[in-house]
C-alpha cells in the first residue's frame, strides 16, 4: 500500500460553546484517489474538510485534539506556514464565488501571491488550468471580462481552475455541484476523473448518488462520528454498518 | 514549485497590521485627550472661583461675576424648546417615510433630509437672522426677533435629520413578520404602526431621541446668531420670547477675547467640560440602546 | 368605518408633519439661491475683500476653506480608514473593541465648540502650533473621524464574507486579502463616507474659531503655520460683526458656502449610486 497523503489520528474538534463537531476520527486519505465523505447534513463533513487546509482557523475559540498529518508532517504544529499549506491543499466551495475581477486575474490571483511574476508562466498556468477544468474553449476569447459574467456552471469550473492554478497536491471539494444543473454536474465529475491522476481529491458530494458515482474510497459520517469507510464499490453495495445501509437506501437523511 | 515557497510575509506587511491595530486605540486616546485638555485648561476654575460663585445667577465676566446658571438654564430652555419641536415632527416623519410613503417618495425624501444635515450651521444661523427672527418679531410680538424661541426653532430643525434617519432605520429593522401578524389579526395599517411597529422599534427610537437632543445641546453657531445672547435667567414662560445665552454661544463668543490663563479663560474651559460631560452621558445612553439591540451603528453617526 | 376614517386622518397627519419638515428645506435653499445669485460674479469669487469686507470678494476665505478641507483629509482619511479596517477585518468582539466603538460614538457627539476648545488647548497652546492651518486641520480631522470610520466600516462589512474565505483558501494572507479583494470592493463606499465627513468639516465654524480662523486677512496664507480666513467664519463675521454690511454680499457668501458643501454631498450621492449599479455582487 502507498503512503497516505493525509493521515488523521484521533481527531476531535470542539467549538467554543462546547459542541463537539468531530469525535475521535482516524482516517487515511490516499493520493490519486477520490475520497468521498458523505452523510446527512450536520454530520461534520465540511468541518472535516476545512481541517485539512486549516480554513477552520478563522473560527474563533475552536479546539482541536489529535493530529492531522500531511505527508507525515503535522499541519497544526507551531511554525507551519498556513498560507503555503493552503496552496498545497486547494479548495472549491459549494457556491461558486468568483473574485470580483477578470477571469484571468481570478486564475493568477493565487500564483501571483505565491511569487510567480513571469508573464509567460502565468499565461501558461491560466491556459493549462482552464483546459483541465474543461472551460478553456468557452472563455479563451474573453479572459479579461469580469468573472461574474459567467454562468453558474462556468463559474464553478472557473473556481476549480483557480484552485488548479495553484498547482496544489490535494484538492478539497465541498459540495461543488450543489447549485449546478445535471449537464454542468456531469462536466465537473468528468474533470475529477481526469484530475485524480495528478492530484489527491477529497470531495463532499451533494448526494449519495454522486458519492457512489465518483468515490474510489467512501467515508460515511454521522453526527460527528466516522461510521464506516471502505472502497466505493464495496461500501455502496455491501455496507457493514446498519446505519450506513439505512442512509444509502434512503431510510433517513 | 509555487506551492512550496514559504509565504512572503514581509516586514512591511507586519508593520502595517500593527499600525492598523494601534489606530483603533488612538480613537480612545483622542476622547481621553479631549477630556484631559478640558480639565487641564478648565480645572483651575475650581481653585479660582468658589462653587458658590459659579452657581450664581449673574454672568458678567468683566467684573468677575462668573455665575453660570443663566447659561446652563439658557441651554436647557433652548434645547427643551428644540426637543418639543423636533421630537414629534421627527418621529412622525420617520413613521411616514418608513411605513406609509411609497417607494419613490422615500427615494426623494431621504436625500432631501440628508441635504438638511449637510447645510452648515452658520448658513442656518444666517437664515435664522434674516428670515426667522423677523417673523418671530412680527407675529409673536417679541421686542426683538433674536429670542430663545428662534434658537429652539433653528435647533429643532437641525436635530431633525438625526432623529428622522435613526428612527427610520429602527422602524425599518422591525421584521415584516411582526406587521403581517398584526394585520392578519384584523388590525388596520394605522393600528399596526402604533401598536406593533413603533413599540418594537422603541430602543432605536430612544437612540434617535438621545442623539437628536445631544446634537441640539452642542450646537453653537446657529444658536449664537439667533438667540440674542443676553445672559439673563430665563425663569418665566415668556422667556421664550426674550433673548437668552447658551453655554456653547458663551464659549464661542468670548474665547476669542480673553487672555490665556485668566480666570475668565479657565471658566470658559470649565463650561466646555460641563458640555462635554453632559453630551458624554447622553451618548452613553444612546450607545447603550444601540449595543442592546446589537445593531450596526453606522448610520447613526453620519 | 370609523377605523378607516381614523387611519385616513392619521396618514394625513403624518404627511403633514413630513411636509413641515421638508418644505422649509426647499424654501431655504431656494431662497439663498435666489437672493445670492445676484452677488455671484467672477470678481466676487476671485477678488480680495476690500473696504472692511464691505466690497470686493471672498477669495481668501474660499481658498482657506479648501486648504482646511484638504488638511483635514490628509490627517483624517488614513487614520479613519485604518480604524475601519481594524474594526471590520481584524477586531474580535472583545471589551477593547467595544470600548473603541463607544469612544467613536462619543467622539461623534462631542459639541463642535468643545472640539474648538480642545484644539486650542492641545494643538495651539500645548504643541505650540499657534493659530494655524495645521492646528485647525488637526482639530477638524479628529472631529471628522467618527463619520469616516463608521461609513468606511460599513462599506467594508458590506463586502461578502465569501470573498475573504476564497482569498484565504488561495493562500493569501489576511492583509493581502484586505488589500487586494476587500478594499477595492469597499472603495466607493469608503469614498462616499470620506466626502460626507469632509463636507461637514468644510462647513464647520466653531472648531476653527480659536484654532485657525482669521477675522480679516486679505492675502493668501503662505504656509501651514499661517492663519487663514475661511468661508463659514467669514459668513459669521459679515453677518454679525460688521455693521453696515451689504446684504447682497452676505447672501452671496452663504450661497458659495452652501454650493461648496452641497456639491460635495451630491458627489457622494453620485458615487454611491454609480457603483451600486456597477458592482458584481
Amino acid at each position: 500500500m502507498r503512503e497516505p497523503k493525509f493521515l488523521l489520528e484521533n481527531v476531535s474538534y470542539i467549538y467554543e460553546d462546547g459542541a463537539r463537531a468531530l469525535h475521535d476520527i482516524s482516517l487515511c486519505i490516499y493520493p490519486h484517489k477520490i475520497t468521498a465523505i458523505f452523510g446527512p447534513a450536520g454530520g461534520g463533513k465540511s468541518t472535516l474538510l476545512r481541517l485539512l487546509n486549516r480554513l477552520n482557523d478563522l473560527v474563533p475559540g475552536r479546539h482541536l485534539e489529535g493530529r492531522v498529518l500531511l505527508d507525515g508532517e503535522d499541519i497544526y504544529a507551531p511554525g507551519v506556514d498556513v498560507h503555503a499549506l493552503r496552496r498545497r491543499v486547494g479548495m472549491v466551495f459549494a457556491t461558486p464565488v468568483p473574485l470580483p475581477m477578470s477571469i484571468r486575474r481570478n486564475l493568477t490571483y493565487g500564483p501571483e501571491l505565491a511569487g510567480v511574476r513571469d508573464r509567460a508562466r502565468l499565461d501558461e498556468l491560466v491556459e493549462r488550468s482552464l483546459r483541465a477544468a474543461a472551460l478553456w474553449d468557452e472563455v479563451k476569447d474573453r479572459l479579461d471580462e469580469p468573472a461574474s459574467a459567467l454562468s453558474g456552471g462556468q463559474q464553478q469550473r472557473l473556481c476549480l481552475a483557480r484552485t488548479l492554478a495553484l498547482e496544489p497536491e490535494v484538492i478539497l471539494l465541498d459540495e461543488p455541484t450543489s447549485g449546478l444543473d445535471p449537464i454542468s454536474t456531469a462536466k465537473v465529475e468528468a474533470s475529477l476523473q481526469e484530475l485524480k491522476r495528478r492530484y489527491t481529491i477529497v470531495i463532499v458530494p451533494h448526494s449519495v448518488q454522486q458519492a457512489a458515482r465518483v468515490a474510489d474510497h467512501a467515508v460515511f459520517m454521522l453526527q460527528g462520528e466516522l461510521v464506516e469507510e471502505g472502497p466505493g464499490e464495496l461500501l455502496f453495495t455491501r455496507p457493514h454498518d446498519q446505519r450506513t445501509e439505512d442512509y444509502i437506501t434512503g431510510r433517513f437523511g | 514549485m509555487a506551492g512550496h515557497t514559504r509565504t512572503q510575509r514581509t516586514f512591511s506587511e507586519y508593520l502595517i497590521e500593527r499600525l492598523i491595530q494601534t489606530t483603533g486605540i488612538l480613537v480612545i486616546l483622542f476622547l481621553a485627550l479631549i477630556f484631559l485638555f478640558l480639565l487641564r485648561e478648565g480645572g483651575a476654575t475650581f481653585f479660582e472661583v468658589s462653587l458658590r460663585d459659579l452657581l450664581q445667577t449673574r454672568w458678567y465676566p468683566n467684573e468677575e461675576y462668573f455665575g453660570i446658571l443663566p447659561l446652563v438654564l439658557g441651554s436647557l430652555l433652548v434645547t427643551l424648546g428644540a426637543a418639543a419641536i423636533s421630537l414629534p415632527l421627527g418621529l412622525l416623519t420617520a413613521v411616514f417615510i418608513a411605513e406609509v410613503a411609497p417607494r419613490w417618495m422615500r427615494e426623494v425624501l431621504k436625500p432631501l433630509i440628508e441635504v438638511l444635515a449637510g447645510i452648515p450651521s452658520v448658513v442656518l444661523g444666517f437664515l435664522g437672522m434674516v428670515v426667522v427672527s423677523p417673523l418671530v418679531r412680527e407675529y409673536l410680538g417679541a421686542p426683538t426677533g433674536l429670542t430663545a424661541l428662534s434658537g429652539s426653532l433653528m435647533l429643532g430643525y437641525m436635530a431633525l435629520p438625526t432623529i428622522v434617519s435613526v428612527a427610520e432605520d429602527a422602524l425599518d429593522a422591525v421584521p415584516k413578520s411582526y406587521r403581517d401578524a398584526a394585520l392578519a389579526l384584523g388590525a388596520t395599517h394605522w393600528q399596526t404602526i402604533w401598536r406593533m411597529t413603533v413599540p418594537a422599534a422603541r430602543s432605536g427610537i430612544l437612540t434617535a431621541v438621545m442623539l437628536g437632543v445631544g446634537r441640539a445641546i452642542g450646537e453653537t453657531m446657529a444658536v449664537m446668531m439667533v438667540t440674542g445672547n443676553a445672559a439673563r435667567m430665563p425663569l418665566t414662560l415668556n422667556s421664550l420670547l426674550m433673548p437668552v445665552r447658551t453655554m456653547t454661544a458663551t464659549i464661542a463668543a468670548e474665547m476669542g477675547e480673553v487672555a490665556q490663563g485668566s480666570t475668565h479663560y479657565h471658566v470658559l474651559f470649565a463650561i466646555g467640560l460641563v458640555l462635554f460631560l453632559v453630551t458624554f452621558i447622553i451618548n452613553l445612553v444612546a450607545a447603550w440602546a444601540i449595543f442592546r439591540q446589537g445593531r450596526r451603528y453606522g448610520r447613526l453617526l453620519s | 368605518m370609523s377605523r378607516q376614517l381614523r387611519q385616513q386622518l392619521g396618514f394625513t397627519l403624518l404627511g403633514l408633519a413630513t411636509t413641515i419638515v421638508v418644505l422649509p428645506i426647499l424654501l431655504l435653499v431656494g431662497y439663498i439661491l435666489v437672493q445670492g445669485a445676484s452677488a455671484i460674479s467672477w470678481e466676487f469669487i476671485t477678488a480680495m475683500p476690500r473696504e472692511g469686507m464691505r466690497a470686493g470678494g471672498i477669495w481668501p476665505a474660499l481658498v482657506g476653506t479648501v486648504l482646511l478641507t484638504l488638511g483635514t483629509a490628509i490627517f483624517a482619511v488614513p487614520v479613519g480608514i485604518a480604524v475601519a479596517i481594524y474594526l471590520a477585518e481584524y477586531a474580535h468582539d472583545t471589551s477593547l473593541t467595544r470600548l473603541i466603538r463607544l469612544a467613536i460614538i462619543n467622539l461623534a457627539g462631542v459639541p463642535s465648540v468643545v472640539y474648538g476648545l480642545f484644539g486650542l488647548g492641545l494643538f495651539v497652546i500645548f504643541l505650540r502650533l499657534g493659530t494655524s492651518i495645521l492646528a485647525g486641520s488637526l482639530t477638524l480631522a479628529i472631529m471628522t473621524l467618527p463619520v469616516i470610520i463608521s461609513t468606511a466600516e460599513e462599506a467594508l462589512r458590506a463586502v461578502p464574507q465569501s470573498f475573504r474565505i476564497v482569498s484565504l483558501s488561495l493562500g493569501a494572507t489576511q492583509w493581502q486579502t484586505v488589500r487586494r479583494v476587500v478594499l477595492p470592493q469597499a472603495l466607493p463606499g469608503i469614498l462616499t463616507g470620506v466626502i460626507l465627513g469632509l463636507e461637514r468639516a468644510a462647513g464647520e465654524t466653531a472648531p476653527i474659531l480659536f484654532t485657525v480662523a482669521a477675522f480679516f486677512l486679505p492675502r493668501l496664507p503662505r504656509s501651514i503655520f499661517d492663519q487663514t480666513m475661511a468661508l463659514p467664519y467669514h459668513l459669521f463675521v459679515i453677518s454679525t460683526q460688521v455693521p453696515g454690511m451689504p446684504l447682497r454680499i452676505q447672501y452671496g457668501t452663504a450661497l458659495v458656502l452652501l454650493a461648496f458643501v452641497l456639491s460635495m454631498n451630491a458627489l457622494a450621492t453620485v458615487i454611491r449610486s454609480h457603483f451600486r449599479r456597477r458592482r458584481q455582487w
